[in-house]
C-alpha cells in the first residue's frame, strides 16, 4: 500500500479525485475530440515514474469523432488486462505542440504496493538513488496477481 | 488633453552632405534619426519607447534623440561618420504619438537595422537599446514599452534549454497546470529542516518545490547541505507517489565558477532542474542556459530585481520586453505574475506576458500591452510561473486566466495549512484536478468555481480546511502598470 495521502499511484490528471465513472470519462474524451486530439489507450504492469512507454492497446484513434469508439476500446482493454494500469492519452498534432496534451488513469490493480527507494552511498555524502517497483521484481504479465 | 504638437510631416533631415557634416551641433532630427516616411524592413528591430521630454523639448526631436543615443549618435557632428555606411547604423524614429490620457508623455517608434546587434547576444542588444539613452538629459523619463524582434535575429538564439513541451514529456505530466511551492521560511532553516518541507510538499501532491531567490549559501545552510537533503526528499517523494518530482536548486552565486560548481553537483545528485535569479545578468543567463542544454537540465528563472525597472509606467523597461529577451536568452520557467495574488499585476497586462512566453506567434493586442506582432520562428516556449500570495480558493480564477501551461506556486498556501504541509499540498492538488475536470466537462468555472471547490471539499477535508482558512483572502489594489492605448474603431465595428 502506498503511503502518500491518496494511497495509490498519483500519475495522470485526476488521480487525486474519486475514480471517474464511465460517463465522466466520456465527457473528457469528448472535450479532447472537440479540440481535435487523437485518443489512445495504453496499459502497463510497470508504472515506474520513468517508464515512458506503456504498451499501446491498438493505434491512436486519429479519425474517430465519437467518444463511444474510445470507450469501446477502453472496455476491451479492461477486460483483457483487468489488473493492469490503463491510461487514456490524447495527442495534439498542432505545429509547436506535437505531444501528449491529456493523460489520465482509468484502471488500476486492486492492490498498489508502489515503490521502494534504494540508496547507494558514494563519494562524500553523495547518494545514488534508484526507485524500484515492488511488483517489478516479478516477470512481465505475472505482476499484481494476489 | 493637450493638443498634439506638429509631429508628422516630412523628414527634416539635412540632405546636403557639406552642411550635414560641417563641425558643430545639429538637432538629432537634422542628423537623420527622424524619418516620418520610413517603412521598417522585415529584418528591422522595432522599439516602442514611452518618452517624457523636458519642458520645451519638441517630442519629435526627443524621439530622434532616443534613436540617436541608442544607435550611433554622439552630441556633436563627427566627420568619421563619412568613413562608414552611416545611414545603415542610424536608428530611425518614424512615428510619435501622444500617450492617450497622459499629457506630457509620447510613444515613439524607432527602427534598428539588423547589422546593429551581435548575433545571439542579449547583452549587446540591451547595451544599445537601454544603454546611455535612459540617462539622456533632454528626457525626464523613458520606458521601453515593447519590442518587435525580427525573425532573422530570433533565429540567432537557441532559446529555452528544454521548453515547455519537452519539460512535460520529461515529467510525464499533461493536461493540467503544474503545482509548486516555495520552501518557507526563506531564511534560517538548516539543510535537514529544509528537506523536511520539500518532502512533505512533494509527497502531498505538488510537482515541484522551490528555493527562494535569496537562498544561496548563507551561514545557516551551506549550499551542498541543501542540495543533499533536498535530493533525498525529492527521491523519497517520487518513490512514495510514483511520479517524477523536482525541486529548483538555486545555483545563483558570486561568480560563474561558483555557479558551474553548484550546477555540476545538482546534476551529480540527479536533480532535473536548477534555478537562477535574474540579477545574475544577461551573459550569465545565456551561459547557464548553454550548460543546461548540454546537461538535460531544466532552468528556472526567478525574476528577482525586475520590479526596480518594470513597475513604474514612465521610466524603465516593461516586463513584456524582459520576457521576450529571456525567451531568446533561454530559460524554461519564468515568474510572470499572478494577477490575483499579492504582487503587482493587472490581469490583462499579465496575460500579455504569458502570451510572450507561450505563443508560436504573438498577435498585436493593445489591451494586453502588446504593440507588435511577433513571429517566434518555432523558438521553444517558456513555462510561465504564477507565484506570490495565491491559494486554493482562487483555483478557478487562475485556471481561467492562464490555462494549462503554467506552474501555480502556493508557498504560504501550502506550508501555512492548519493541518500541515502534506494537507496543504493535497488541498491544492484536489482543487486543481477538480477544476480542470469541471472545465473539460464544459462547466463555466469563472462563475461556478466556488461551488466546484465546495463540492470537492466534501470528499477532501484538507481542501475544506484551506477554504475555511483563506477562502476570502484577496489582494485588491489598483495596479501601477496598466496598458495605455486608445480604442480605435475598425471597419467591423
Amino acid at each position: 500500500m502506498m503511503t502518500n495521502p491518496t494511497g495509490r499511484l498519483t500519475q495522470g490528471q485526476f488521480s487525486f479525485l474519486p475514480d471517474l465513472t464511465d460517463a465522466e470519462i466520456t465527457l473528457q474524451i469528448e472535450y479532447g475530440l472537440k479540440k481535435g486530439y487523437a485518443w489512445a489507450v495504453e496499459y502497463t504492469d510497470d508504472p515506474h515514474p520513468r517508464n515512458t512507454y506503456w504498451e499501446m492497446f491498438g493505434m491512436p484513434m486519429f479519425d474517430l469523432s465519437d467518444a463511444a469508439g474510445v470507450m469501446m476500446e477502453l472496455k476491451s482493454c479492461r477486460s483483457t488486462f483487468p489488473q493492469h494500469y490503463i491510461r487514456l492519452v490524447a495527442f495534439d498534432s498542432t505545429r509547436g505542440v506535437e505531444t501528449i496534451v491529456m493523460s489520465f488513469i482509468v484502471n488500476r490493480p486492486a492492490v498498489e504496493p508502489g515503490f521502494g527507494l534504494v540508496r547507494q552511498e558514494t563519494n562524500g555524502r553523495t547518494m545514488r538513488y534508484t526507485i524500484r517497483g515492488y511488483e517489478a521484481e516479478r516477470a512481465e504479465g505475472e505482476r499484481y496477481r494476489r | 488633453m493637450a493638443t498634439a504638437p506638429e509631429i508628422v510631416g516630412n523628414s527634416t533631415q539635412i540632405t546636403d552632405k557639406k552642411k550635414r557634416y560641417s563641425a558643430g551641433v545639429l538637432k538629432y532630427r537634422q542628423m537623420g534619426y527622424w524619418d516620418a516616411d520610413y517603412v521598417p524592413k522585415e529584418t528591422d528591430t522595432i522599439c516602442l519607447f514611452r518618452i517624457t521630454p523636458q519642458e520645451g523639448v519638441d517630442p519629435v526631436e526627443a524621439a530622434a534623440a532616443v534613436a540617436g543615443e541608442s544607435s550611433t549618435a554622439t552630441w556633436t557632428v563627427v566627420w568619421t561618420d563619412r568613413l562608414t555606411a552611416c545611414d545603415s547604423y542610424r536608428a530611425k524614429a518614424f512615428k510619435v504619438e501622444p500617450v492617450p490620457g497622459t499629457p506630457g508623455q509620447y510613444f515613439a517608434w524607432v527602427a534598428y537595422d539588423l547589422i546593429l546587434f551581435e548575433e545571439g547576444s542579449i547583452a549587446n542588444m540591451t547595451a544599445s537599446l537601454i544603454g546611455n539613452v535612459f540617462s539622456f538629459k533632454p528626457l525626464k523619463a523613458a520606458r521601453l514599452e515593447d519590442i518587435r524582434i525580427p525573425v532573422a535575429y530570433v533565429k540567432t538564439f537557441k532559446g529555452p534549454p528544454t521548453g515547455l513541451v519537452v519539460e512535460r514529456e520529461r515529467l510525464d505530466k499533461f493536461g493540467r497546470p503544474l503545482l509548486g511551492a516555495t520552501t518557507k521560511p526563506k531564511l534560517g532553516l538548516s539543510g535537514r529542516n529544509y528537506g523536511r518541507v520539500v518532502y512533505e510538499g512533494l509527497k502531498g501532491g505538488l510537482d515541484f518545490m522551490k528555493d527562494d531567490e535569496n537562498i544561496n549559501s548563507q551561514p545557516f545552510m551551506h549550499w551542498r547541505d541543501r542540495f543533499l537533503y533536498v535530493m533525498d526528499a525529492v527521491n523519497k517523494a517520487s518513490a512514495a507517489t510514483g511520479e517524477v518530482k523536482g525541486s529548483y536548486l538555486n545555483i545563483t552565486a558570486a561568480t560563474m565558477e561558483d555557479m558551474y560548481e553548484r550546477a555540476e553537483f545538482a546534476k551529480d545528485l540527479g536533480s532535473i532542474i536548477v534555478m537562477v535569479d535574474l540579477v545574475i545578468g544577461w551573459t550569465a543567463i545565456q551561459s547557464m542556459a548553454n550548460w543546461c542544454r548540454k546537461n538535460d537540465m531544466l532552468m528556472h528563472m526567478h525574476r528577482a530585481g525586475h520590479g526596480t525597472y518594470t513597475r513604474q509606467k514612465n521610466h524603465g523597461v516593461s516586463f513584456r520586453v524582459i520576457a521576450k529577451w529571456l525567451r531568446l536568452a533561454g530559460c524554461d520557467h519564468l515568474h510572470t505574475g499572478t494577477a490575483v495574488g499579492k504582487l503587482e499585476g493587472d490581469p490583462l497586462t499579465v496575460q500579455g506576458y504569458y502570451n510572450v512566453c507561450r505563443d508560436s506567434y504573438t498577435k498585436q493586442d493593445l489591451p494586453r500591452g502588446l504593440f507588435f506582432d511577433q513571429d517566434w520562428a518555432d523558438l521553444k516556449k517558456v513555462m510561465p510561473v504564477a507565484s506570490g500570495g495565491i491559494h486554493a480558493g482562487q483555483m478557478h480564477q487562475l485556471l481561467d486566466l492562464f490555462g494549462d501551461d503554467v506552474i501555480l506556486q502556493f508557498g504560504g498556501g501550502t506550508i501555512g495549512h492548519p493541518a500541515g504541509i502534506q494537507a496543504g499540498a493535497v488541498a491544492n492538488r484536489v482543487a486543481l484536478e477538480a477544476m480542470v475536470k469541471a472545465r473539460n466537462e464544459g462547466v463555466d468555472i469563472a462563475n461556478e468555481g466556488p461551488d466546484i471547490l465546495q463540492k470537492a471539499a466534501q470528499f477532501c477535508t484538507p481542501l475544506k480546511q484551506a477554504l475555511d482558512t483563506w477562502g476570502d483572502i484577496s489582494f485588491n489594489y489598483t495596479s501601477t502598470d496598466t496598458s495605455d492605448y486608445a480604442v480605435t474603431p475598425t471597419a467591423s465595428n
